[in-house]
């Protein structure tokens, strides 16, 4: 059985599956005699003295793998199980019920959890979730049930669950984790961002693969292409062990490539970076060659997550990517929130046309509190390396002023309180609106740089909304009016003497290469992992005919004209990856 | 027992880890420590309890600590209120 869902990091596994159900948990409701309460007290607060240990011991894993930058949850949970309000309720009712533990505990919970759960507040009302968690693992302890966890994992499976908490991969054994599939999430969730920090292959927003699968049922993951097979057929296995074979080979060869400067064959030199959402994915730079960060994503803070991150909390995550990346550079893209990516501690509206709405630097702008403070924690830490900033969804050259001077603004305030800063910072807009595109030339006068968010671009200029499956068909990257929009900046860019970068997913589509190379693209930024393959295409061609084969593509009228010419041109390039 | 009136400078108000940061000050204390806002009473040393009362930037409270070490309890719980930055 074939599942589709969204690739959310590469590579193939065929493998036995875990599946993480969640249980139920059935509570018991009895008497307690009354010269046996204070027992079944002492039998409570052993039990919060158990589940404390085990959050401190989470809590402390969470911290050493995903750095302190992390969101810690796990403080909130300890001092919801310390709460002495709480404790007063729940011993209470047992000794004024002469009820057992467990029946005390859910009361109470329930009841707190459906209050908060009805608060206005958005911050309040995800409080409910916490508190039900804390209750859950007090009740699993007073009930001697063993939380099922990634702990104790015997032998190397693919984990199936319908959704990964920090708390869970936290506790995996990762040695015998083999990949991920999931019901929910998409590319920026928990489950996506841990996947590609640990390099294992993952599907997620599988629907409901934990009902289709058992612990133990053969799997394949294949995270180029987005799906899984559950009990696949011999022929269907045997074409994947080939491929899995296909690709070991193919990935020695690119690792040759890794010190290999990205430079045609006629000396033309591309900038290949890599797009990153963690600090602590900037160790993937070395391993794939990347030539520093061209986006590093921010939002990632601001999501999963209930409060308000700090100043320092944002410093010290940009200081440890900039100083670790160094001496490469790093690109950081200021806040770009909104349209499918939303938090919930900023209280934003809904919206209808939320893609069209309150968003990324169109948020900023309004909200110069948050905007001032990402900036100065940019500022900070960019003496610890080499540091850019890039504004995202830029409309008009007013925004990117008004942006400009924010920066300014902070500036002086860091020169007034001291505070040093690197005096080399370039600013980039990124252009992914048509009418950024259009006036790219206005644009430029303001910035060192232009980073073209394609996937956005696209979107806007062909007016297609990616999510909706009856027109996505009009999603097209290669089509006529997208390759005259890249040409137009691209060429803008270069009158005014500043770069342009492609930071969207078609960066690191090799099918796609050749054009961008042809178009005069300076720099392409992609997940690490597709570095090696881009960089092998690069070599093997003369910037010339790259610019012949563009002049070419842009000739045909149609989006299925320019891509099969494209397939056929890469042909002779036999090793790259073809999906089975 | 001391009490004092005043109003939240602290930026976030007491949500989220604010809270959490306020109750971990508290504990340090043996005092008991309360506060109150629109004549609702929140034991200051429960998330719970705090978190129900909602304090946000610019509520006014008033803060009633008793102990052995209640003045220095109060200065820190004032002082940590009053900041505008964590």
């Amino acid at each position: 059985m074939l599942i589709r869902g969204v690739p959310a990091s590469p590579g193939i596994v065929i493998g036995k599956a875990f599946v993480l159900k969640p249980e139920t948990l059935a509570i018991p409701k009895y008497k307690v005699p009354q010269k046996e309460v204070t027992q079944e007290i002492k039998r409570y607060m052993d039990a919060l003295a158990l589940t404390r240990k085990e959050l401190a011991t989470i809590q402390k894993r969470v911290e050493k793998e995903l750095g302190e930058s992390y969101p810690d949850i796990f403080s909130a949970h300890i001092l919801i199980l310390d709460d002495p309000s709480l404790r007063e309720k729940i011993t209470k009712i047992i000794e004024e019920e002469n009820v057992n533990a467990e029946h005390a505990i859910s009361q109470v919970l329930e009841k707190i959890s459906s209050t908060f759960s009805h608060m206005e507040d958005s911050y309040l009302k995800e409080r409910a979730g916490d508190f039900k968690d804390v209750g859950r693992r007090i009740l699993k302890n007073l009930l001697g049930r063993k939380e099922e966890t990634l702990s104790g994992l015997k032998s190397r499976v693919v984990v199936v669950a319908h959704d990964l908490a920090p708390s869970e991969t936290a506790q995996m054994d990762k040695k015998n984790v083999l990949g991920f599939a999931t019901d929910v999430g998409g590319r920026t969730s928990h489950t996506a961002i841990m996947a590609r920090s640990l390099t294992i292959p993952a599907v997620v927003g599988l629907g409901n693969i934990t009902q289709r699968i058992e612990s133990g049922e053969d799997i394949i993951i294949d995270g180029h292409e987005g799906v899984a097979i559950i009990n696949p057929q011999k022929s269907t296995l045997e074409r994947y062990l080939d491929k899995k074979k296909q690709l070991a080979v193919l990935e020695k060869k690119l690792n040759k490539l890794k010190k290999a400067p990205a430079q045609t064959t006629d000396g033309h030199k591309i900038s290949l970076m890599a797009n990153i959402e963690l600090p602590k994915e900037v160790e993937l730079l070395e391993r794939y060659g990347a030539e520093g960060v061209g986006l590093y994503r921010t939002e990632f803070f601001f999501l999963n997550r209930s409060d308000m991150p700090s100043e320092e909390e944002q410093f010290h995550a940009y200081k440890y990517a900039v100083e670790r990346a160094y001496p490469l550079p790093v690109v950081i893209r200021t806040l770009d929130l909104g349209g499918d990516k939303f938090a919930s501690i900023l209280e934003t509206p809904k919206e209808i046309n939320p893609f069209l709405g309150w968003r990324a630097i169109r948020f900023c702008l309004a909200r110069p509190d948050i905007f001032k403070m990402q900036l100065r924690a940019i500022l900070r830490a960019s003496v610890y390396g080499k540091v850019s900033i890039m504004y995202p969804l830029i409309s008009t050259l007013h925004e990117v002023k008004q942006a400009n001077k924010i920066l300014q603004e902070v500036k002086m305030e860091l020169r007034k309180e001291k505070k040093p800063f690197s005096k080399d910072i370039k600013i980039g807009a990124m252009i992914e609106t048509p009418s950024a595109a259009i006036t790219a030339d206005l644009i430029a006068e303001e910035v060192d740089f232009f980073s073209i968010g394609t996937n956005d671009l696209i979107q806007y200029a062909m007016a297609v909304d990616r999510i909706n499956e009856k027109i996505a068909y009009l999603y097209q990257p290669a089509s006529p009016a997208v390759l005259r929009f890249i040409k137009h900046i691209v060429d803008s860019g270069h009158r005014k003497g500043i770069k342009t970068a492609v930071c969207g997913e078609i960066a690191g589509d090799i099918n796609l290469t050749l054009m961008l190379l042809g178009l005069g693209v300076d720099e392409l930024s992609m997940g690490p992992v597709a570095i090696p393959e881009v960089k092998q295409i690069i070599r093997s061609v003369s910037i010339e005919e790259t610019r012949k084969i563009t002049e070419k593509a842009m000739s045909f009228d149609s989006t299925e004209k320019v891509v099969s010419y494209l397939k056929s041109v890469k042909k002779p390039l036999q090793l790259l990856y073809e999906p089975p | 027992m001391i009490e004092k009136q005043l109003k939240i400078k602290h930026k976030w108000g007491l949500h989220a880890r604010p809270a959490g940061k306020f109750i971990r000050l508290t504990a340090k204390f043996n005092s008991d420590v309360y506060l109150e806002k629109d004549g609702e009473k929140a034991n200051g040393k429960s998330i719970l309890e705090i978190l129900s009362l909602a304090l946000e930037y610019g509520s006014s409270v008033k803060i009633m600590v008793n102990g052995k070490d209640e003045e220095d309890a109060l200065k820190t719980i004032e002082q940590f209120l009053l900041q505008e930055e964590e």
